[in-house]
């Protein structure tokens, strides 16, 4: 079985952010990045694939040279070689990055493509079904369980209050949500070996950009709140509040 | 251009609420439009109302809430959701009427159908979107990036506009009373859904009458503080008091298999804004506050001072929840039975 794993560099979410001079972007002083968060489940997913079925794992990211400690990392949690398609940037159009990863796995003979159910970022849960649209393969999208046998797959997703059974032939595009299973840590020989593993640099085929960044804005913080009082005895009063002033009860 | 199409999103026969937020989202933007430009028969709404045989029947009430056409798929194959034939179908129609826009809801099902609509359009999507603005040949629109630790506008220059919408973020019912007038036009499906590559094979509802976490008006919740699965009996008694709550529930407790997966609030679970959020034994994660942060009022119970979650909460309680949460459940009843 040969496997895609499609990885995006964004920033880690615990750290403090604050918003660039040109308003658009995030200030880059304290920033880290790591493989977007879905996207390390996607990299676990195959290689459990692949130590059961046997094969081939294939990390690829588009972006600027930075993303390259991400396919590192990939590389040194066990999968067996990266492809950068590189940009200077990382647009928002979605379209645009999911044409050029499309060309780049029209090709490549993959039996499954996985994706992250949204990247952390963006935030937009695109790419992937996007992507598979565009190569015209079965997509099941935010999947939590999988299944595969015989060439065939079965997989569960969560929908508001209920759980849909997919099956789809191979190849296919998937993407991951969490719960399928947690990413490995790099052990010390995975990182010693992925310094000899290779990464293949090509230029991104972008296209137009025809959605982009024009004001980025930290959220309103929330007034204030106060802490009612200790224990059960504030409870009088917080019912009180909610009934007085926040009109809910 | 004023024509607008909304996708109306259906569950086992009934349409849902995103289904009117996305209507009223076009017939918003329709209207904002409206004397720029001629429509030739005048309908500037289109919506696709697409199931199993029946579903048709709701087109009246789609009518009612300001759509001008209703194009009807009726087909045994739509039963469960099928990604395939509904992303052609409405591809097909947002080309055939030239609609300027495109709304969907970014519901699980639309965050499925929306990029597949797009991509058949070659165009890029507006995804999870808390607002939006048409200006020229532009459309501008906010979503919330990073776990919603940022909001950016960005500016979607193609046309068709493809829009997902974030489900409570556009108010979608009372809207607007239109009687009659509605143009219902029974419609095929572009593809056989027997012919698609992945099927959905089952649905299970998780079953119960409980109130939906994007409906209910209270939702309370419980993290790991609350110990043991059990214990959970304590967050179920107080969102009974509430009478119209919903019970949601952090990560770790749904790992721990102490709550369905259905019910986890956050990033990678519902997003949801309730009037009110009752967060119990929650420490207020990143990731927990980015599905709830947006509630109208939080009431947070935690006995750590310093846990993140009071730093969003508008009222806290530090203390034992097993202490506090049943004297606020009875409280709850008391005043609910008084009035
Ligand atoms: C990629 C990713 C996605 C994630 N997505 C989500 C998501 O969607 N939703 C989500 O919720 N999490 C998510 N998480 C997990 C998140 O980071 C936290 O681990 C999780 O929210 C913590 O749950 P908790 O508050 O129940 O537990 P804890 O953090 O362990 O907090 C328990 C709290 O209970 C309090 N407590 C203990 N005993 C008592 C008592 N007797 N009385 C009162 N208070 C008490 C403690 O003080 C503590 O604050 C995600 C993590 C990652 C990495
Ligand atoms: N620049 C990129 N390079 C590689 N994969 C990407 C890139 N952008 C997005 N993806 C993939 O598409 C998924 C969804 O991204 P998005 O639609 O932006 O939320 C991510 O989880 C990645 O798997």
């Amino acid at each position: 079985m040969k496997i895609a794993i499609l990885i995006k560099r964004t920033p880690d979410t615990e750290m403090r952010f604050s918003i660039a001079a040109d308003g658009k972007s995030l200030n880059a002083t304290g920033l880290k990045h790591d493989i977007s968060d879905f996207d390390g489940y996607a990299v676990e997913v195959a290689l459990k694939l692949v130590e059961q079925h046997g094969g081939e794992t294939v990390v690829i990211t588009l972006g600027a040279d930075a993303a390259q400690e991400q396919l590192r990392k990939a590389l040194s949690m066990g999968v067996d070689r990266a492809v950068q398609l590189r940009a200077d940037s990382v647009p928002f159009d979605n379209f645009a990055i999911a044409t050029a990863l499309a060309a780049e796995l029209k090709d490549g003979g993959y039996d499954l493509i996985l994706f992250g159910r949204q990247a952390t970022d963006s935030a937009a849960g695109a790419v992937g079904v996007m992507t598979a649209t565009l190569l015209g393969l079965p997509c099941v999208s935010a999947i939590s369980q999988l299944e595969i046998a015989d060439g065939k797959g079965t997989a569960r997703r969560a929908l508001e209050g209920a759980v849909e059974v997919v099956e789809f032939a191979l190849p296919a595009v998937l993407t991951i949500d969490e719960g399928i299973a947690r990413p490995r840590l790099p052990a010390l020989k995975g990182i010693m070996a992925a310094k000899k593993k290779p990464i293949d640099v090509k230029p991104a085929a972008l296209g137009d950009i025809r959605l982009t960044v024009e004001q980025m804005q930290l959220p309103p913080e929330r007034a204030p709140g106060r802490i009612v009082g200790e224990g059960a005895d504030a409870v009088p009063e917080l019912v009180r509040l909610l009934q007085t002033e926040a009109k809910v009860l | 251009m004023a024509t607008m199409f909304a996708f109306a999103e259906a569950r086992s026969g009934e349409l849902r609420k995103v289904a009117f937020e996305a209507l009223r989202a076009a017939r918003q933007s329709a209207d904002d439009a409206e004397g720029t430009a001629d429509n030739a028969d005048g309908s500037k709404v289109h919506v696709l109302l697409a199931g199993p045989a029946g579903i048709g029947a709701k087109a009246g009430e789609l009518g009612q809430c300001g759509a001008d056409v209703v194009h009807v798929v009726e087909h045994d194959g739509l039963k469960h959701y099928d990604a395939e034939s509904l992303a052609a179908t409405a591809a097909a129609l947002i080309k055939s009427t030239g609609a300027r826009a495109a709304f969907f809801s970014a519901s699980v099902e639309g965050r499925d159908l929306a990029p597949r609509v797009a991509a058949l359009l070659e165009v890029p999507l507006a995804s999870d979107v808390t607002g939006f603005e048409f200006s020229g040949d532009a459309v501008t629109v906010r979503h919330p990036v990073y776990a919603g630790k940022a909001i950016v506008s960005l500016r979607l220059t193609a046309s068709p506009a493809v829009i997902s919408l974030r489900p409570g973020a556009v108010e979608g019912s009372g809207f607007r009373d239109q009687g009659s007038g509605v143009k219902v036009q029974s419609t095929q499906l572009a593809d056989d859904p027997s012919a698609s590559k992945a099927r959905v094979v089952r649905t299970e509802e998780a079953g119960g009458d409980a109130l939906d976490l994007g409906e209910a008006p209270v939702i309370v919740s419980g993290g790991r503080g609350l110990k043991a699965k059990e214990n959970f009996k304590l967050v179920e008694d107080l969102a009974a008091a509430f009478g119209n709550a919903a019970v949601g529930a952090t990560r770790a407790v749904t790992d721990d298999g102490w709550r369905n997966p259905a019910d986890q609030i956050g990033q990678t679970g519902r997003l949801v804004s309730p009037d009110l959020y009752v967060a119990v034994g929650i420490s207020g994660a990143i990731q927990h506050l980015a599905g709830m942060r947006t509630s109208r009022t939080i009431v947070a119970i935690n006995r750590d001072k310093d846990a993140p979650i009071f730093k969003v909460a508008d009222y806290g309680i530090v203390g034992d929840l097993f202490e506090i949460v049943p004297a606020l459940t009875e409280a709850v009843k008391r005043v609910r039975s008084e009035k």
